[in-house]
């Protein structure tokens, strides 16, 4: 596959709305706003998935994308939604490096991806090696997400946006076994779990979901 | 031939049983004196092995286990099997006094390393790919440590040992990154692959580097040498022997084999100019420190560190001499050094036997207390006079025939290279000609105070020479020290095609009797040397005699020798209470050391001496301070824990980084990498 193809062209708006909506993820300054981006960055994944399965004629990839779809689309955020509520958390997000600095990094952070893949991936198909670039990317972008922002459940929706990543990497491969895709989907489940009753826990006990304020309760300081 | 190859390969499996078995036989005298026996026979079959492989051709060996990623493989090449000459022998002459030392049951943290360090030392030079090497060279650093930690008890001994592990783990870590960096992206280490693809430019200089590094800090090149003068005081003697003798020599083949073969043959003369300097330097400070030590076996360690520098300088000379394509004359060069190791591994592990034998007769190793032993200890004090010799380079023993080869090519030098190259070798050459005459004195030092002159103390007046098999340990080496002094012609020829393969072309021919410089030029002949020397002394000999007063010695009549007192001096005879005399009537160790210490010591070793005078009117009496600092031990003991302290503290403070800022090290770590990988793949 190549330019003017409808399969390659498809799956690299979708792709590409995937590590649009990282960027939307960075910039947004309410964290239902934030839940909001990430709901639909699943949504968009799970039809990126749908696409792949289509395109590639592997029916097991349907399987991801309803997975992805119901995990990340609808519970996961609605689970989020449902613990703002509860904690009657602040409604902003605390932000540790700023919205513009963020944006900047994560631009930097998307040309080296890049630079790192295409180079690497000479003679892949250009659909897998554009594939692997933006989903390196949409890792990247995971990552400066968990480290620039002190609420519990931005750095959550950190991590699960990393997971994105990892997922649109691997449905741009052809031919890899669902019980990977399976088992990670239910390791993403486990995250989102266990990140829930921590963040419960940190509210309980700090009055805050900053993890700033755990800082002052580790053993060992000098 | 591949059978020497196959029995030599069996021969360290045996050595490794018989390490394991040496466990429980530890329990018994006979069992200590079976793997001591064992060792000593082991160390003959290493030898003769060797002999057989200078004899024959190169042969190869792939075992039928190895690393998980292949197979290891030995070889025995002119190289190796040269230098399993000077193993062998140290093993044999320091394993038959270790035998006859056994008098009850012996620890095992003393019998299990023994045969061990052997096996490692054998497979080191054995080895035919870089994992094997290492693991041979690590399995003798260990064993090795294990020997000089075994007397925990005393501070100094505890510290001995943890610098002499940190070299050790030194030196292992820096060949491996030599390896690493000969291997280059191939990643296969065996000999054969490396030397297909020899290393370039600053390639070669990185991995010259690091085999200095990694070899030399384990034969003790200046400034790595701080380790010798504080191990072997701290192991027991036979241990020091080998240590010296032996361990050194398999460094050096190290180096050697890294740079005369793995490294190949097309290399800049330049690149033999470190090991030249840094040989040079190790000569002159070890000889001088020689001079200043107090205790037998840190002054023969010092010894040590003198002999291993003058190999280095002939290492690096035959490097410069192929480089710059005089094929001859790197011969020459690379003989001498093949030459001196031999020597000096067999009269270095005499001279340790000996003051181990002194150690065990008079239950001192410090100088000051020893004295008088040629009466008490004849066959020692002969014995180790021969050893002496040799090390103070006296014709017509061994250790002259190859410093004597060293200074021909050292003065051959002047055809290499360019103006600042030759000035250095001229600088090479005095500071050597210098190491030589501070080594003469050294020696002179160590016997005349340890062996002449009247006992310090009572329990050197009684001191006690053993017989039996440590007698035979000292006749032996000795023996061989004379012979090989005698007939170095006949060694060169042995070591021809070591030589080949080193410098490209074998020794200049001189025949069986004399060895030369080059064809047609400057010959030593030992055996006439020798005989004229014989005839000077008896002429000497039968002329004082028959200038002797009538009815004290005639030559010719030994019954009537008369014995008359000994000169004291000029001083006044010692009190009834002192019956050996006032100790203070003769040069202690420190006092014979004076005028060195003073001349070279201040700048080079850092000597101090402060005179503290008791105040006006007191009767005490003034008190002399001197004493000296090896500079490279300061800056080892000193600025490096330092270092090592504030860079600790630094990293203790990454506990205290919060979470975000532990996920942004490892999101930094991951983007650096990445960047790496852009601008290196980019290339």
């Amino acid at each position: 596959m190549s330019f003017g193809q409808l399969g390659y062209d498809v799956a690299h708006l979708l792709g590409g709305g995937v590590l649009l909506l990282s960027f939307v993820l960075l910039y947004q300054r309410r964290i239902g706003a934030v839940i909001n981006a990430f709901a639909m960055q699943g949504a968009l994944l799970a039809l990126a998935a749908a696409w792949a399965a289509h395109a590639q004629g592997a029916p097991a990839l349907y399987v991801t994308a309803v997975l992805a779809m119901a995990a990340k689309g609808v519970l996961i955020p609605l689970a989020l939604h449902g613990i703002v509520r509860r904690l009657d958390l602040h409604r902003t997000v605390e932000t540790a490096l700023g919205i513009g600095p963020s944006l900047v990094a994560g631009v930097a952070l998307v040309a080296l991806s890049i630079l790192v893949v295409l180079p690497a991936t000479e003679g892949v198909r250009a659909l897998a090696r554009e594939n692997l670039a933006l989903a390196l990317s949409v890792v990247l972008l995971g990552m400066l997400m968990m480290i620039s922002r002190r609420n519990a459940i931005s750095q959550v929706i950190g991590l699960l946006s990393l997971e994105n990543g990892l997922i649109l990497a691997a449905i741009g491969v052809a031919g890899m076994p669902l019980v990977v895709e399976l088992s990670t989907a239910a390791l993403v489940l486990m995250i989102a779990v266990v990140a829930g009753v921590f963040a419960f826990q940190i509210r309980e006990r700090f009055d805050t979901l900053d993890t700033g304020s755990l800082e002052e309760h580790r053993g060992e300081r000098r | 031939m591949p059978a020497v190859l196959t029995a030599l390969a069996l021969l360290v499996g045996a050595l490794v049983v018989l390490g394991v078995a040496a466990w429980p036989l530890s329990r018994s005298v006979l069992g200590a004196r079976v793997v001591h026996g064992g060792v000593a026979l082991a160390g003959l079959l290493l030898a003769a092995g060797g002999l057989a492989g200078l004899l024959g051709g190169v042969s190869s060996l792939t075992l039928p286990f190895g690393p998980p990623w292949g197979l290891a493989r030995l070889a025995l090449d002119p190289l190796s099997a040269w230098f399993l000459l000077p193993v062998g022998l140290s093993a044999a002459c320091a394993s038959l006094f270790a035998f006859g030392g056994v008098h009850g049951p012996v620890a095992p943290r003393l019998l299990v390393p023994w045969p061990l360090f052997l096996a490692g030392m054998a497979l080191t030079i054995l080895a035919a790919d870089g994992f094997t090497l290492l693991l041979g060279f690590e399995a003798m650093s260990l064993a090795s440590w294990a020997l000089v930690a075994h007397d925990d008890a005393q501070a100094a001994n505890r510290r001995a040992a943890r610098i002499y592990l940190g070299f050790a783990g030194f030196g292992g870590l820096s060949l491996i990154l030599a390896l690493g960096v000969l291997a280059g992206g191939a990643g296969d280490v065996a000999f054969a692959v490396l030397r297909d693809a020899p290393p370039e430019g600053w390639r070669a200089a990185a991995v010259l580097a690091l085999v200095i590094a990694g070899a030399g800090s384990k034969a003790g090149i200046a400034p790595l040498h701080v380790w010798l003068p504080l191990a072997h005081p701290a192991a027991p003697s036979h241990v020091s022997a080998v240590m010296s003798g032996a361990m050194t020599k398999v460094a050096l083949y190290v180096l050697a084999r890294f740079v005369f073969d793995l490294m190949g043959p097309a290399q800049p003369f330049w690149l033999g100019a470190p090991l030249i300097a840094l040989g040079a330097a190790s000569a002159v400070i070890g000889a001088l420190r020689a001079n200043l030590e107090d205790d037998t076996k840190t002054l023969l360690a010092c010894s040590t560190i003198e002999n291993v520098g003058l190999i280095a300088i002939g290492l690096g000379l035959a490097m410069a001499f192929r480089g710059a394509d005089l094929p001859a004359l790197a011969a020459l060069a690379s003989g001498a050094s093949l030459l001196h190791a031999l020597n000096h591994a067999v009269f270095k592990t005499l001279l340790f036997l000996a003051a181990g034998e002194v150690l065990h007769g008079a239950a001192t190793r410090a100088i000051d207390r020893l004295g008088g032993l040629i009466h008490r200890m004849p066959v020692t004090a002969w014995a180790a006079l021969v050893g002496v010799g040799a090390a103070a380079a006296l014709p017509p023993l061994s250790g002259f025939a190859s410093e004597w080869l060293l200074l021909q090519a050292l003065l051959a030098a002047w055809r290499v290279g360019d103006l600042p190259f030759q000035i250095g070798v001229a600088a090479a050459t005095a500071l050597t000609a210098l190491a030589a005459a501070l080594a003469a004195a050294a020696m002179v030092r160590f016997w005349g105070l340890v062996f002449l002159g009247r006992p310090r103390t009572p329990r050197a007046a009684g001191a006690q020479e053993a017989g039996g098999a440590a007698r035979w340990a000292l006749l032996v080496p000795a023996g061989l020290t004379v012979a090989f002094g005698l007939l170095p012609g006949v060694l060169l020829d042995l070591a021809e095609p070591a030589l080949r393969l080193m410098a490209g072309a074998g020794a200049p021919r001189a025949g069986v009797l004399s060895v030369g410089a080059a064809e047609g030029g400057a010959r030593y002949w030992p055996v006439l040397v020798a005989l004229l020397l014989a005839a000077a002394v008896g002429a000497a000999l039968w002329f004082v005699r028959r200038r002797a007063p009538g009815g004290v010695a005639r030559f010719g009549a030994p019954g009537h020798v008369m014995r008359g007192p000994a000169w004291d001096c000029g001083f006044i005879a010692a009190p009834a209470h002192l019956p050996f005399g006032d100790p203070a009537s003769q040069p202690s160790a420190a006092g014979f050391g004076q005028p060195l210490r003073r001349m070279l010591g201040t700048s080079l070793l850092a000597a101090r001496e402060a005179v503290t005078m008791p105040p006006p009117g007191a009767t005490g009496a003034a008190r002399l301070d001197a004493g000296f600092h090896d500079p490279a031990l300061v800056a080892l003991e000193g600025p490096l824990p330092r270092a090592r302290e504030a860079l600790a503290t630094q990293a203790e403070r990454l506990r205290d980084l919060s979470i975000r800022q532990c996920l942004g090290l490892t999101f930094g770590a991951v983007v650096l990498m990445l960047a790496l990988l852009a601008v290196l793949g980019g290339r």
